[in-house]
């Protein structure tokens, strides 16, 4: 079992870190010349911390967040997850780290239209080679988790949308990975809703699993415990906060917000 | 709220289970069935087509098996005239150049042949009490039913005394003894032969058609000597003529050999300049086989083409629809690697998928093929053979099929970029 550790910030956290970069850069051809994503981001971030990446649209931070979840290789730099180099590694050990080690939440859910919440849950543990049963415990449990345990059964469809992020975060959640990487989790959701999946979210770090989630709204950056700012791919501030309660700015929303 | 899920043991990463990856592919296909189906239709009918026609080819084949094999094995048939004549069939009637004597000479001084026996035939009308039916009589001895592999059903054959010594006998062909004696025993009754009685000794066994179509059975054998003497003597110039030589070759032996054999030896019977053609010409049932059998493979051969065009045709629909599958769920393909799916998984999906639907295509042919084969055979009543051989390739290259035409999308998936297949809209 994981311990919350106090929030310490800045670049002291080397030797525990589960993440550390080094003048990590992304450079994407645009017709001639080239632009420049993501410039010299060098910063460690320790287990179990809750981290937020602000910015302006265009300023990077979805280009970090990719390259923090090994789907993207950077054009220059270094990155090591768990004191793994990243770049070294083979297509099929970047699979097997995103299915060990990291959970995606997106901005627009990607739940496989066909599938009932329970079987959405279970994708990924089915390329982990686990045996249907545990499989299926496991999602149940996870939906569990998240607060829809009675609605396993429902397709995406008939799911509201905060409903859906929930079944993405049981999707990222399923395999106990160490970091939950989430792109504008809130982005497509109503402001009550949105707060309740920050409460979901803090719960969830609360019992260990680090977050770097990617948001351009303060409202939203506030529940995180450090919050990295970008602009023009350079990463401009790194700053540790007192997290606001999520699940307390939920109880104090007026109703009159409460739009379904 | 307690969100935490206990760890998963580390254990070496498995195969994705295959149940559900058939699961997957079939839950993918039948969310489009109709599309499916579409696309399956042209193998499907490519597979029914060729199962039909291969059975109605294979019954058609074996028919004509069983007729030659009919006519008895290593057997020759020896012609009176050149090959230059165009082996023109010359019966009673026509100038054979061969004699009762040239196939004793055979028999007596070719050691391939174990049997030879000459005959003559020509048609008389035949009378038993009030019935009469027109029909065939040979003149032979008893070696031609040994060359023929033909055995009497009730009675029996000529004995060598019989056949030697010119006594009024006849044996029926099953065709003749059935128009004239119907349900009766023929056997110890008298029939008439342009007046001449003879006693019926035997029935022949039912032979049915030989390869040209003609009814064996519609035959009655006369001894040679009888024949001449009593029914087809007078007229003849040649005392000692027939008109065809059966030989049968030894099991074992090579009949080429004994062709050439028997050409040389009538060569120098007939006493045939060096310069001259043949005096004989000799059919080999081989030769008819062969024949049967090139048609046959002409036959197979535009099969073949036939099934490979619908195949070809079949397999760039499922290329094309397993395109469009791919570009439809490209965001899809993003999120499984993005969850941790290798590109061999994704590249399985697929492909099971391209598999899947060519092969429901193959084997719902085969089973429409079968379907139509014993509708051929029930209502045209056509000899139809579906092997299993061609059932297990049909089905085989319908796979291959999928496999083959569904490579390249289900690559195509596997090497896309996870980020941008997760931006597609
Ligand atoms: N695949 C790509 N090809 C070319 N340019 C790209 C690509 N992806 C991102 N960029 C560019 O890189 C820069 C950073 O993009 P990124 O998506 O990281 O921004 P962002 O901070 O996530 O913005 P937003 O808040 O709008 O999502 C932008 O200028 C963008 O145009
Ligand atoms: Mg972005």
């Amino acid at each position: 079992m994981r311990h919350k550790r106090p929030a310490e910030g800045g670049f002291s956290e080397a030797m525990t870190a589960l993440i550390e970069t080094q003048g990590l850069t992304k450079h994407y051809p645009a017709g001639e010349g080239v632009v420049a994503a993501l410039q010299d981001v060098s910063l460690s971030i320790a287990p179990g911390r809750f981290v937020a990446a602000m910015g302006p649209s265009g300023s990077g931070k979805s280009t970090f967040l990719n390259l923090i979840g090994c789907l993207d290789r950077p054009t220059r730099g270094s990155y090591r997850l768990m004191g793994e180099e990243v770049e070294a590694l083979s297509h099929d050990r970047l699979a097997d780290l995103r299915s060990r080690r990291l959970g995606f939440v997106f901005q627009s859910f990607n739940l496989l239209p066909r599938a009932d919440a329970l079987a959405n849950v279970e994708l990924p543990l089915i390329y982990r080679g686990m045996p249907r049963r545990q499989r299926r415990e496991r999602a149940a449990a996870a939906l569990a988790a998240v607060g829809l345990a009675d609605r396993m059964h429902h397709r995406p469809t008939q799911l509201s949308g905060g409903q859906q992020q929930r079944v993405a975060i049981a999707r990222a959640i399923v395999g106990s990975p160490d970091l939950i990487l989430a792109d504008e989790p809130t982005g497509a959701l109503d402001t009550r809703t949105g707060l309740s999946i920050m409460a979901l979210f803090q719960a969830l770090n609360r019992s260990g699993v680090g977050i770097l989630m990617v948001t351009h709204d303060a409202d939203v950056a506030r529940f995180a415990e450090r919050v990295l700012r970008f602009r023009d791919g350079r990463l401009i501030a790194d700053e540790t906060q007192n997290a606001a309660d999520a699940a307390t700015a939920l109880v104090a929303l007026p109703e009159a917000d409460a739009v379904a | 709220m307690n969100a935490t899920l206990p760890p998963i043991a580390s254990s070496p990463r498995r195969g994705i289970d295959v149940f559900e990856a058939l699961r997957g592919a079939l839950s993918a296909l039948s969310a489009n069935l109709l599309r499916s189906i579409l696309t399956a239709l042209g193998i499907f009918i490519g597979v029914a087509a060729v199962i039909a026609t291969v059975a109605v080819g294979e019954g058609a084949r074996r028919q004509v098996l069983a007729q030659i094999q009919s006519l008895g094995a290593n057997l020759l048939i020896v012609w009176g005239g050149s090959a230059t004549m165009g082996g023109v069939r010359l019966g009673a009637g026509g100038r054979s150049n061969l004699s009762w004597d040239d196939a004793a000479a055979i028999a007596r001084e070719i050691s391939e042949v174990q049997v030879a026996a000459g005959s003559i035939r020509q048609t008389f009308q035949v009378v038993a009490g009030n019935q009469n039916w027109s029909t065939t009589v040979l003149a032979t001895e008893p070696d031609y039913f040994t060359a023929h592999e033909w055995i009497a059903d009730g009675g029996r054959l000529f004995s060598p005394e019989e056949a030697a010594g010119g006594r009024k006998v006849v044996i029926l062909g099953a065709t003749v003894a059935e128009m004239l004696f119907a349900e009766d025993d023929p056997v110890g009754r008298e029939i008439r032969i342009r007046q001449t009685p003879f006693e019926v000794i035997g029935v022949m066994a039912r032979k049915g058609q030989n390869p040209m179509g003609q009814d064996q059975d519609d035959t009655v054998f006369v001894p040679y000597w009888t024949a001449r003497r009593s029914v087809m003597g007078a007229s003849r110039a040649n005392a000692r003529q027939v008109g065809v030589i059966s030989v049968k070759v030894h099991e074992g032996e090579n009949m080429a050999a004994a062709e050439e054999a028997i050409r040389t030896l009538m060569r120098q019977r007939h006493r045939v300049a060096a310069n001259e053609p043949d005096s004989v010409s000799i059919r080999n049932l081989s030769d008819i086989q062969a024949t049967r059998d090139a048609s046959a493979r002409t036959l197979s051969a535009l099969l073949a083409s036939v099934a490979a065009v619908s195949l070809l045709v079949g397999g760039i629909g499922v290329m094309n629809i397993m395109l469009v599958s791919v570009t439809e769920r490209t965001r899809e393909i993003g999120l499984r690697l993005a969850i941790g799916a290798r590109r061999r998984d994704v590249l399985a999906q697929f492909l099971l998928e391209a598999v899947m639907l060519a092969l429901l295509g193959g084997a719902a042919g085969v089973l429409a093929g079968m379907a139509l084969s014993h509708i051929l055979a029930d209502v045209a009543g056509w000899p139809v053979l579906v092997r299993a051989d061609a059932v297990l390739i049909a089905v085989g290259v319908s796979a291959l099929t999928g496999l083959f035409f569904g490579f390249w999308p289900a690559r195509r998936a596997a090497h896309l970029d996870p980020i941008t297949a997760l931006r597609h809209e």
